[in-house]
Order: C-alpha cells, then structure tokens, then sequence
C-alpha cells in the first residue's frame, strides 16, 4: 500500500496503540474518582500532560485535552469570542482556513459578531497590509492556519504575530494542525496566544486533540460540567487516547528530528517529476509546506483518477477530506484565482516521515500512465 | 544560529575558597539537568560557564538551565573566530533575528579580555555598531536604555556574541551536606517555603505528617507530587512520611479543644527534630508567615518553638499571602496546593484555636500527655520515599 493521504489522517504508529491498549486495561479508573485507582489514572494523565508539555515547550497548564482539532479550533474561537465580547465584537481569519474554522465564525456572524476573512495571494498568503488595515480597536481574536491543509502554503506568522501584538489588544490564535513537526513554530517568537492540534495528524488516535492556551488568557467554556481541563473543558478524560498521543508525539518529534530533510528532498523529486508530464499543472509552491503537494489535471474528473490509482493500492485525494462530501470546488483553491475547471481537477497528495523514494517513484509512474489514458477516454 | 548558551553566576563570584566547590556543584547540576542531551558539552570558567549546543535547539535547554540555582542570568551566543569581519558578520545576523520587523535601539558593548586580539574594545564598539547601523533599517543607537544590548566578548577561544539575558533561578548552587528538614503539609506556603530554603544552596528532605483515614491517600499524592516539582530545582529529593493518626487521636482525646492545635504543632515539631537528629539535618524549615493564621502569631510561635532548639528557618515570615501566591504560582506549585483534599492541618482544626496560646499553659496540659512514647512511635513508623526528579513509572506508556 502507498498511503499519500496523510494529511487527512496518518496511521497511528503500533506503539501508539500498544500504549492505548495497556492504558486502557490497567489505568480505566475515572481520574476524577477518589479511590487509588482514580488516583493512579490521574497520576498516569498528569504524567502524559507534563510529557506533551515539555514535548512542546509550554507549561503544563497551558495544555488543554480536547477531542480533536475541529474542537481545539472552535473552543478557541469562540471561547475568545464568547469571553472577550464585552471588549470587542470584531474578529478576523483568513479564507482559506480549515472548515473548522470558517463555520465557527459563520455561526458568530450570526450571533451578532463581525468577521473580516483576509484575501491570499496566488501562492495561499495572507497580505500583511491587509491585515494591518483589518484591525481595529474592536478586534477581540485573529485566528490564522500555519500550514494550509489542501495547498501546503505557509503563512508568515511570525510577522502577523507580531503585527497584532503592535497594532492590537487582539488575540492570536494558530491552527497548526497541519504544520506540527513539518514545518517549525516557536509559540514565544510567534506571540501565539492559542495554538490548536490534533492527534490523529502526528499517528496518534483518532478523538484527541490539544489546545495550547497561554496562561494568561481566559476562555468562556464550550462543554461546562464536572470542571475539568482546569474548567474549561468538561467532560471525563479519554486517558488512554491522551497517552497514546503523548507517545505518538514523542516518537513523532523524534522522527522528525532525523526525516525532516528526507522529507523536503522527497518534494523537491515530487516537483520536478510532476511538472514534466504533460496535462499536470501544479498549484502548490516550493515555498510551501515539504509534505503537502497539490496539482491539477484538467479534464479528467479527479474522483476517476483517485480510483484508478487505488486500483494500484495508491491512495490520494481531492482535497480536505472534511469537505470532500460537497460538489462545490475548493474555496481555497478558488481564493488563490485558480480557474473553475482547474479546481475542480485537484489531487492532494500528502507524505510523512514513513514516505519512501521509491513509494513515491510508483506513484508518479502509474500517474504517467494513468493520465493519458484517462484523457483519451474522457475525450 | 545559536550554538552556545552562556550562563553566569550570581553570588558565587563573589566567595573566596569556597569558590571552587560551588562551581563544581553548580556544573555537576548542569549536566545532570541536560542529561537527556547526550551532544551538549558544559565549559567552566572564572565567572561563567558556557553550554556548547552542538546542534540542540536551545529553548527547551534554556528552560531546564532555568531552574538551577546559582545562576544569575543566561543568554543565547553565537561563537565566531578571531575575526573582526566575521564578528561583524555575526552581530549583522544576531540583532536582525532579534528585531524581527520592529523599530529598536540598541547598543554594543564589547569586552575583550584576550588582549592579544588586536582591536580595542572602543574601536570595535564604533565599527560594529557602525557596520550593523548601516546594514539595517529601523535600528538607532541608545546607549543608555537600549531595547537590546549587543555583547561581544573576545575570549581566547573565540569571540561570543550575545543578546538580551534572561533571568536564571538566582540562589546558591546546591551543597549536598547542607541537609533541612522541611515540614510540609500540603498548602499553598510550606512548598514556597521549600523552594526558597532550596534556593540557599541547601538540600530539603520533606516531612508530612499523614492521619489515614482522616487523611486521604489523594493527600499524599498531592505532597508527592509537590516534591515532585521541588525537586525540579534541586533533584531527588526524600519525603518522610510520618503516622500520625495515634497522636491526633490522643490530642483530641486528652487536650482542651483550644490548645489542640497548638500542642499538635509542638507534637510536629519535636517528631520532626528527631527526624532531622536521625538524618544528620542541620534545621527545620517551616512555611509560617507571620500572623497569617492562629498557630501563625507571635505567641504561637513562641509557645510552639519551645521543643526544639533546632534553628527554625522561616522563609516566608515577612510576605503576604498574595506574595506567596504569585511564587506558588509561578513555579508551577499553586494547582497542586489548592487541590481540595483535607491535610493534617485542617483535619482536626477546632472551631476557636488560642491565638494566644502561652508556654506555661502548654506545658501543663501536656503532663496528661504520653509524649515520648507518641514522638517514638511515630518517628519508628516512618515510611521514606524517594522522589525523583524523572518519574520513570509511566515511561513504557508515554
């Protein structure tokens, strides 16, 4: 199998699983529970906490557990927006974000906020004047993506950071979901308040995700009850799931460390291949992201390539698998000025550190075949 | 970019003999603290000491060097060779990562202590300051309150160029023989008071005082795990647990309800001197703040520090709560103190303790008590445990 989809999902590593399976069997105990084994399970939680702490170099208590990084987004978004309302209605993110996102402020659009979305350029980048021009004194939250999960374009964080520290009493919140272990952020440097991940992005399990909240910062619950996650998330702890995430983090990080620049040289192949066969027309940049390529074949519906190429065991995709359901093309591709029938033809493919040469050399052969083929017979 | 950490001392610069042995403590600390970074190699020298990164990402290193004491300030330095144009180069290269796309001042200050390199500490001052001005916008000279401090110091070995410090933990290094015995129940004061008497160069050994089933196993956890961050700042470190359901229950059986409290402490207190006799500790450590609670008063402490003529360290006598709060929080203590599980202090408070409890009083109400025989039993049953500063329990897990 050659799985290049990955940025829809990775496969959890073993020891990942290994881990769920004894935490689940020996530490099931609620951690909330006053009997030892309560105490053990919440022993064990604390452990994997300070763990993914210093995995990431934050303070303990600026980890929240959440199940994932569609909650992580909309605890952030609109637990600001919720707590800081009072101060300032006025919100602003960009339009290529993650649907997680961009429903998120719809719905507070709704309820009465107002939302500037930030225009990209042609290679997926927000403009800082643009954004300069944005902030008001009534911009409570900026949410921005790192890494754009269908292009793999990168935004200048750094300099939107510092932007909105200068400018504003905004918050600053990061979707990094994508950019983990890929692509470096250093919350200090950046002036991050909040930063969202998910686990199942770095091969850990499905329903657990992170949210890194400053300790300064106050957020208005989204799940009120029991008054876990220091009273901001409720809910009892899916402790086996955060420490197979703590585990899958560790090794992650670690692989990271040695791949990482496998992983750009297996790019810059994946460029140079695609960009001469003929009909393939490539709408990532090289100033992107190393593990995400995006390209266009118009003219040949791209469900048929995706199933013609399963049929060699190679799995791709379309574009984010969160809106893979809908007909509508792609409004991040639309927003960087991709012509309709070039984003309608999108394939996504996405690598990670397991990614070999040799994967991604049958890959592009059986692109090389398969296209013209499929051309002829849509003619 | 950085390929060196420089970390200089606080007050050890300033001890005669004892210099050396400080030092050493204080670079043996080093290395335990970095012992997961098997590349990075530790340099001493007269009045600093510098970490060689060899390729280690420097923040999470800057954050464990953090918690040492006897360190006044690190910063982050970049290494060059004796090269003026090189030196240039560098300082070009350090102060534009430091401003980003801000307007800053700023102002070099050179220090050249190899005096065989042939440039003058003002004449370089002028040309690299001049080379870094007129290679970047933005940027003018202050040079009485700079935003940034350039440092350039030329060393035999190579020239260092560095940036804004930070602050180090402060405090003497540790000196293993310097043993105190800390009575710690579980609050929100007696590990600040921990942190603080650690911070003098002493190694703490905790003593709690634990009454099951009046008090929790949850209890002990939480003081486990409070000498569990503590001993992020000095290494293991030992509790001893002490039994002490037997004295409570007698005390509540045999002493007037108001004096209850205060004869407990004086109970805790002589258990704890024998602890300390027992374990070669030279003082007792307490987390009192004057007049914060009833066994707090002056009185109190006077009729309570009769049993011992042990030195009583009190670190935080003079602070308010809300002071106390601020360090509890601020070394990762206060979620773990305000944990509601009751401890030995709380479990048996009676409604109206004597605020002015007098020594002669105690004395005479604890005749009808069988003292020796209560401080024995309890200090023969006393279980030690050694917190480690890596837990290793759940390492298969995570």
């Amino acid at each position: 199998m050659i799985y290049l989809d990955n940025s829809a999902t990775t496969k959890p590593y073993n020891e990942a699983l290994d881990a769920f399976r004894t935490a689940s069997e020996k530490f099931f105990a609620n951690p909330s529970s006053l009997h030892r084994k309560g105490g053990e399970a919440e022993r064990l939680l604390r452990q994997a906490r300070s763990s993914i702490a210093e995995l990431l170099h934050v303070k303990i208590n600026e980890v929240i557990f959440t199940s994932g990084g569609t909650e992580s987004n909309n605890l952030a978004i609109k637990g600001t927006a919720f707590q800081y309302m009072n101060q300032g209605k006025h919100l602003i993110t960009s339009c290529i974000e993650h649907a997680s996102t961009l429903e998120a402020f719809r719905q507070l659009e709704l309820l009465g906020f107002s939302v500037t979305y930030l225009s990209v350029d042609q290679d997926g980048k927000v403009s800082l004047d643009e954004l300069k021009n944005a902030l008001t004194p009534d911009t409570i939250l900026v949410s921005i993506m790192h890494v754009n999960n269908e292009l793999g374009s990168i935004q200048p964080i750094k300099e939107i950071g510092h932007l909105i520290k200068q400018k504003s009493r905004a918050l600053f919140h990061i979707d990094d979901v994508q950019g983990i272990g890929k692509v470096p952020l250093d919350f200090n440097d950046v002036q991050a308040d909040l930063v969202s991940y998910s686990a199942h992005k770095f091969h850990g399990l499905k329903g657990n995700g992170l949210l890194i909240k400053r300790e300064k910062i106050t957020l208005l619950p989204l799940l009120s009850g029991g008054g876990q996650e220091r009273e901001i998330r409720s809910g009892t702890e899916n402790g086996p799931g955060i420490v197979a995430m703590a585990k899958a983090l560790r090794l992650y990080l670690n692989r990271a460390k040695t791949q990482k620049r496998m992983l750009e040289t297996l790019r810059t192949h994946v460029f140079a291949e695609l960009s001469i066969i003929e009909g393939i027309e490539l709408n990532s940049s090289m100033s992107g992201a190393p593990h995400i390529v995006n390209f266009s074949v118009p003219g040949i519906k791209p469900e048929v390539l995706i199933h013609a190429l399963e049929e060699k065991e190679i799995y791709v995709s379309t574009r984010s698998a969160c809106s893979s359901k809908t007909a509508e093309i792609s409004h991040v591709l639309a927003a960087i000025g991709l012509t309709t029938i070039r984003a309608r033809s999108a394939i996504r493919i996405s690598l990670s550190f397991e990614t070999t040469k040799e994967q991604i050399d049958i890959f592009l052969n059986e692109l090389q075949t398969e296209v013209p083929k499929l051309k002829q017979v849509m003619r | 970019m950085y390929d060196h950490i420089i970390l200089r001392y606080g007050e050890i610069s300033l001890k005669g003999k004892n210099r050396k042995g400080f030092i050493t403590s204080l670079k043996k600390r080093v290395k335990q603290v970095l012992a997961d970074y098997p590349a990075i190699e530790v340099h001493q020298s007269f009045d600093r000491m510098i970490v060689k990164l060899n390729d280690e990402d420097p923040e999470p290193i800057l954050m464990k060097l953090k918690t040492i004491f006897g360190i006044h300030s690190l910063s982050v330095a970049i290494k060059t060779d004796h090269d003026i144009d090189l030196i240039k180069e560098k300082a070009l290269q350090l102060v534009k990562d430091q401003m980003g796309n801000e307007s800053m001042t700023f102002k070099v200050t050179v220090r050249r202590p190899f005096k065989q390199f042939p440039h003058r500490s003002q004449d370089m001052n002028r040309d690299i300051g001049g080379y870094v001005l007129s290679n970047t916008e933005k940027l003018t000279v202050d040079v009485h309150h700079p935003d940034m401090e350039l440092k350039v110091e030329v060393k035999q070995d190579g020239a260092y160029l560095s940036c804004n410090n930070s602050e180090g933990a402060g405090g003497l290094p540790t000196v293993q023989d310097n043993k105190v015995m800390l009575m710690l129940s579980g609050g929100i004061d007696s590990p600040v008071a921990g942190y603080l008497t650690m911070k003098r160069g002493v190694k703490v050994e905790a003593v709690h005082f634990h009454s099951p089933p009046f008090t929790s196993e949850r209890s002990r956890q939480k003081v486990e795990d409070l000498v569990k961050v503590l001993s992020r700042y000095g290494g293991d470190i030992r509790l001893h647990i002490v039994p002490f359901t037997n004295t409570q229950k007698a005390i509540q059986k045999e002493m007037p309800d108001n004096y209850s409290m205060t004869i407990m402490r004086r109970m805790m207190m002589r258990i704890t001197e024998k602890l300390a006799e027992k374990n070669n500790a030279l003082a007792i450590a307490t987390g009192e703040s004057l007049g914060q609670v009833a066994s707090q008063t002056i009185q109190s402490m006077n009729t309570i520090n009769e049993v011992t003529n042990y030195p009583v360290l009190r670190p935080l006598i003079s602070m308010d709560k809300i002071e106390i709060m601020r360090i509890s929080r601020a070394i990762d203590l206060y979620d773990i103190s305000i944990r509601p599980y009751e401890d030995c202090c709380t479990v048996f408070l009676p409604e109206a303790p004597k605020t002015k409890p007098k020594r002669e009083h105690a004395n005479k109400f604890e005749q009808y008590l069988p003292i020796e025989e209560l401080v024995e039993e309890a200090v023969n049953g006393v279980e030690t445990i050694l917190i480690k500063e890596k837990d290793d329990s759940f390492d298969e897990l995570l």
